[in-house]
């Protein structure tokens, strides 16, 4: 029997190309919408402060048309100690994600694969310190450093000293454990089977041996993630460096937009400087971005 | 397995117990807390970043080091939006430095909190009844800071546009008064030349607020607290003559004179031609004398009843109270009083010198000069902020109301609510009075 009903219609061609007209054309309005910021602040580091108010009003502010310089960015260095600061918040933010990375998985690792009774409870306090901001506790946090003590290398001597202000330990320390980097690999360690582990204890390696050989190399994403979300922290760190650190050389990046903050802001020069810290910051996000959106995605935690 | 478990937590408990014992023991090769060693004194300024002003603080620590040899004092400078939050974190760890810089409207509140000790100035080149008396700062009768400057609230407009709209240029002598502001704006506005007929600056989000409205609210009759005895705002802040303020302070808005929130820069805005009026300091002088020349304006504050007002006090230093080398930090700072600091401060700064003397050596600010009306302005209208401990969290009550007040909010209640959120922290910190 032959059916008389009608075929179903096709999408005429055109159907899909409009649409995937339309679907491209709000995607570049959507990256548009979040690259002007980013664009302004670009074009502005090239303007002089006067044109910048001036040509607000108009599409100009995104264009770098104009008396179009590279004069802020002379200023940004006779004002600031950038090359320092670049410096200083680079070694900073490297060596919190190396030992936190270090630290935060090890502790993951015990509370996610070891059986030890009261791990739950432990695992609970963890995530409960995550509520608790971290302004509310910075002042009582400056007295307890000042009261750590410290090894000093004085030539051949070792010296202990009283008191980590002023220092990079001060900068480092007190945020390499971190709640959410223990719960993240933590989440990311349960998705690991467990019988990988029963196999390499039959071929003879400890628990260290577990971590480092079979867990760490299969959490490529989770360290990405805590690498991420522990360097922008790190390098974006404003309120405690200023409350501990006096000297100038031990300064991080994000103090130093303060310095443009005169009685009258060059905010040529602003721009230029925020330009200068924003793209390594760009630059990394862009270099692990599948590696943190896989991890996102496989651990079920939404940032 | 699990015995080697045990046995990393009992290493790891053994491990931190020894940390523990060595940090007990722990002590020699403290910095301390005097922010001296020895005769080696700290000085902490809020100029990093402010090439100008830090040049002269070096200047000076240079003189002094090199012009004996019992003190040395050494600089770090802190960027001027984080000063205050140093300090406090200093203070709470006992590390302040023995000499320091601190904004004029706070010295009660540092005085009150043990942060500054009395200064004796007697040994200085400069006696201290030589200063505009806002530049030096006093609680419960002791000097506690002196500054080298100070700066003043200005309106800026251009001759030209003035005149084009019939409009009296003011004088100190004879300023506007309400009426005659009033009808300026209208002339302007009517106009529809200029995006901005007043622009007030309320896009600042710091100390600008009081300090740059509360004169107005003065010059009503209001004040920021009951200056009798500083135990309360009731009556000065939200009676009849601030009530008043209040409604013509949104009326500026409503009747479209001045934008709710001013841009980041309404000095650039001005100078690109956007503003016709614009209320600014003594600070955008040079700026836009070099933009004008002879067309530029420098008004005097207007006059709305009670005489005009400009708030007082700029940046002074003081002695920090834990300075274990107290004669040291007095040498320097009576070693700073000479006449060339506070001129060399006021060039460097393009402010005003804290005395007259000095004032005839800077350019411009001399008798007859372009910017003497500064110096004027500062003698005759300047009224300092609230000489009380309370002040700082005065100037948050008052910047919010001036905002929700701008923003439409009911001008009786929002003040209300500003004298019964002052009162309540007068009276529970009981703050001494003023001086």
């Amino acid at each position: 029997m032959t059916s008389a009903s009608p075929a179903p219609a096709r999408p005429g061609p055109r159907t899909p190309l409009l649409r995937m007209l339309a679907l491209q054309a709000a995607r570049i309005a959507l990256a548009l919408f979040f690259a002007f910021p980013i664009v302004f602040m670009l074009v502005s580091s090239l303007k002089p402060d006067q044109q910048i108010f001036g040509d607000l009003d108009s599409i100009k502010a995104f264009l770098p048309v104009g008396h179009v310089s590279l004069d802020n960015y002379t200023g940004v260095f006779d004002r600031v100690p950038a090359a320092r600061f670049l410096f200083n918040s680079i070694g900073i933010s490297a060596v919190t994600v190396v030992l936190g990375i270090f630290v935060n998985s090890l502790a993951a690792f015990a509370l996610s694969r070891m059986r030890w009774r009261g791990k739950k409870i432990v695992l609970s306090a963890v995530i409960a310190t995550l509520i608790v901001p971290f302004e509310t506790f910075a002042l009582p946090l400056v007295w307890w450093v000042n009261q750590l003590p410290w090894l000093e290398v004085n030539g051949f001597h070792l010296t202990l000293t009283e008191g980590w202000l002023d220092t990079y330990q001060v900068q480092v320390l007190p945020f390499v454990a971190n709640a959410f980097s223990i719960f993240l690999f933590h989440q990311y360690f349960q998705s690991i089977p467990k019988e990988l582990d029963e196999a390499a204890v039959i071929d003879g390696a400890n628990w260290f041996g577990i971590y480092r050989r079979i867990v760490m190399p299969l959490s490529g994403p989770a360290i990405a993630t805590v690498a991420i979300l522990t360097f922008l922290p790190a390098w974006n760190s404003y309120l405690w460096p200023l409350m501990v650190v006096q000297s100038e050389d031990l300064r991080p990046v994000m103090v130093g937009i303060q310095y443009f903050f005169q009685l009258n802001p060059s905010w040529g020069e602003i721009m230029a400087y925020s330009s200068m810290i924003t793209v390594p910051v760009l630059a990394l996000f862009v270099a692990f971005q599948r590696a943190f959106v896989s991890s996102i995605a496989s651990s079920g935690v939404k940032g | 397995m699990e015995s080697r478990t045990r046995r990393l937590t009992v290493s790891s408990i053994a491990a931190l117990a020894a940390a523990a014992l060595v940090a007990g023991c722990g002590g020699s090769g403290s910095t301390g807390s005097s922010g001296a060693d020895g005769d080696t004194l700290t000085l902490w300024t809020h100029n990093a970043g402010n090439a100008a002003e830090y040049g002269v603080v070096k200047q000076i620590v240079k003189d002094f080091n090199a012009g004996q040899s019992k003190y040395k004092v050494k600089i770090q400078a802190f960027p001027q939006g984080s000063y205050n939050d140093s300090v406090v974190a200093a203070a709470s760890a006992k590390k302040l430095p023995c000499i320091l810089d601190v904004d004029g409207p706070n010295v009660p509140n540092w005085a009150w909190g043990g942060y500054l000790a009395p200064l004796d100035l007697s040994k200085g080149k400069v006696a201290v009844k030589d200063q505009l008396t806002s530049t030096v700062a006093t609680y419960q009768d002791k000097t506690y800071a002196f500054g080298f400057y100070d700066v003043a609230l200005t309106m800026y407009s251009r001759k030209s546009v003035l005149k084009k709209y019939d409009i009296r240029v003011p004088t100190l002598d004879q300023p506007w008064t309400k009426g005659e502001f009033m009808d300026a704006l209208a002339k302007i506005k009517a106009s529809g030349k200029f995006k901005n007929t007043l622009d007030l600056g309320t896009g600042d989000p710091g100390e600008w607020w009081p300090y740059a409205y509360s004169p107005m609210l003065q010059s009503f009759g209001g004040d920021l607290i009951d200056r009798s005895a500083y135990k309360t705002a009731k009556g000065a802040l939200n009676g009849e003559k601030a009530v008043e303020w209040g409604k013509w302070f949104r009326s500026l808005v409503t009747k479209g004179y001045a934008p709710q929130k001013s841009s980041k820069s309404p000095a650039d805005d001005f100078r690109n031609g956007k503003t016709a009026i614009q209320w600014d300091g003594s600070w955008s002088a040079q700026a836009n004398t070099d933009k004008f020349g002879s067309d530029l304006a420098i008004l005097p504050p207007v006059d709305f009843g009670d005489g005009p007002k400009i708030g007082g006090a700029s940046w002074q230093w003081g002695m920090s109270s834990t300075c274990s080398n107290k004669e040291g930090a007095q040498a320097y700072l009576n070693f700073s009083r000479q006449t060339k600091y506070f001129v060399d401060f006021a060039k460097a700064t393009g402010t005003i010198a804290a005395t007259d003397a000095a004032a005839q050596q800077v350019k411009g600010y001399e008798t007859g000069g372009q910017f003497n009306i500064f110096l004027k302005a500062a003698q005759e209208f300047a009224v300092v902020r609230p000489v009380t401990p309370a002040y700082p969290y005065i100037s948050t009550v008052f910047s919010k109301t001036a905002r929700d007040i701008l923003a439409g909010a009911n001008v009786s209640s929002a003040l209300d609510q500003a004298v019964s959120q002052i009162d309540n922290n007068l009276s529970t910190n009981n703050y001494s009075t003023g001086s």
